[in-house]
């Protein structure tokens, strides 16, 4: 089975986010007023051959814990569905 | 005995050659190494240099950590060799966990490319032995992702092993050039637990001969030079 795995990387809470500050500052000098707490991280797509959903979901963890993340810096969501 | 001194190259690397010139300055044996090698041609010293390694794709040094070359730097790292990481090469050392920390994107958000002035914190390492202890030295930094983060519990632990080798004059100060990036504790290289592993954010090798206006990054190589592989690296 082929799964197809999206990623959503963020900057971990707390840490300073100065892209996502940037941006909010863009939206307040453009007139959208209560737009605030913005973040920017990236999303990741990929496809996974594996035997269940759960063996897509592992392997997408891991391919995360070592390299599509930094658990520095980045906190990941993963959700898998059938490709 | 003269030192063997392996810069390594990644597509991408910048300062490599002024890395090589500066190690072959002090009396080094200097040679590069590629990404694709396997060894290091019997290096004691390993120096990784600045750049873009692979384009900073994903994360700065995120790629370059699994360069063929690395598994060599790894096993001469965990066998006490002196081991250089200088921006790009810092970022790197941190994505290969050689290095506590990760280097997160400039406070204001700009690419940082000026001389700062920082503080050699120690000088009991095998990098900063011909420095004065606490000197104040001016060299460029150039860098977009140069903000030293890390957990809390990480930055004490930094703090109490000694282990702040280099640090930014404080923002705010009343002279100099400060902190460029908004860097944790204003920490602007760290070492290893052992000691034989350095990361830094500015670039010794580019003010390491009085030619090009000061010659205050030379003491890194000029440390080096004097290191004798029979004694232990770490401090």
């Amino acid at each position: 089975m082929t799964y197809r795995v999206h990623v959503r990387v963020m900057p971990r809470a707390g840490l300073l986010d100065p892209q996502g500050k940037a941006v909010e500052h863009a939206l307040s000098a453009l007139g959208f007023q209560g737009a605030d707490a913005v973040r920017i991280g990236r999303a990741i797509e990929l496809s996974v051959a594996a035997e269940s959903q759960d063996e897509a979901e592992a392997r997408a963890r891991q391919m995360c814990d070592k390299l599509l993340a930094n658990p520095v810096t980045e906190d990941y969501l993963l959700e898998v569905e059938e490709a | 005995m003269t030192l063997r001194a392996a810069v390594v190259r990644f597509p991408g690397s910048n300062c490599d050659e002024d890395a090589l010139r500066a190690c072959a300055r002090v009396g080094m044996d200097a040679c590069y190494v590629w990404h694709r090698d396997t060894g290091l041609g019997g290096a004691d010293v390993v120096i990784l240099p600045g750049g873009f390694s692979y384009g900073d794709y994903l994360r700065a040094g995120a790629i370059a950590r699994f360069s063929p070359i690395m598994r060599a730097v790894q096993r001469h790292a965990a066998a006490g060799g002196p081991t250089l990481g200088v921006c790009n090469g810092f970022q790197i050392l941190c994505e290969a966990h050689l290095l506590p920390g990760a280097l997160a994107r400039n406070e204001r958000l700009t690419f940082v490319s000026k001389p700062v002035d920082v503080l050699v914190e120690r000088t009991d390492t095998i990098f900063t032995s011909a420095y004065q202890p606490g000197q104040r030295i001016r060299i460029p930094v150039a860098h977009g992702e140069g903000r030293f983060t890390a957990d809390a519990e990480t930055l004490r632990m930094l703090e109490a092993e000694g282990r702040v080798v280099l640090r930014y004059v404080p923002s705010g100060s009343e002279t100099g050039l400060p902190n460029p990036n908004g860097s944790a504790g204003d920490i602007a290289g760290v070492s290893n637990a052992a000691g034989n592993v350095l990361g830094i954010m500015p670039h010794p090798e580019r003010a390491a001969d009085p030619i090009l206006g000061t010659a205050d990054g030379a003491a890194f190589f000029e440390s080096l030079a004097a290191w004798s592989p029979g004694v232990k690296a770490g401090r």
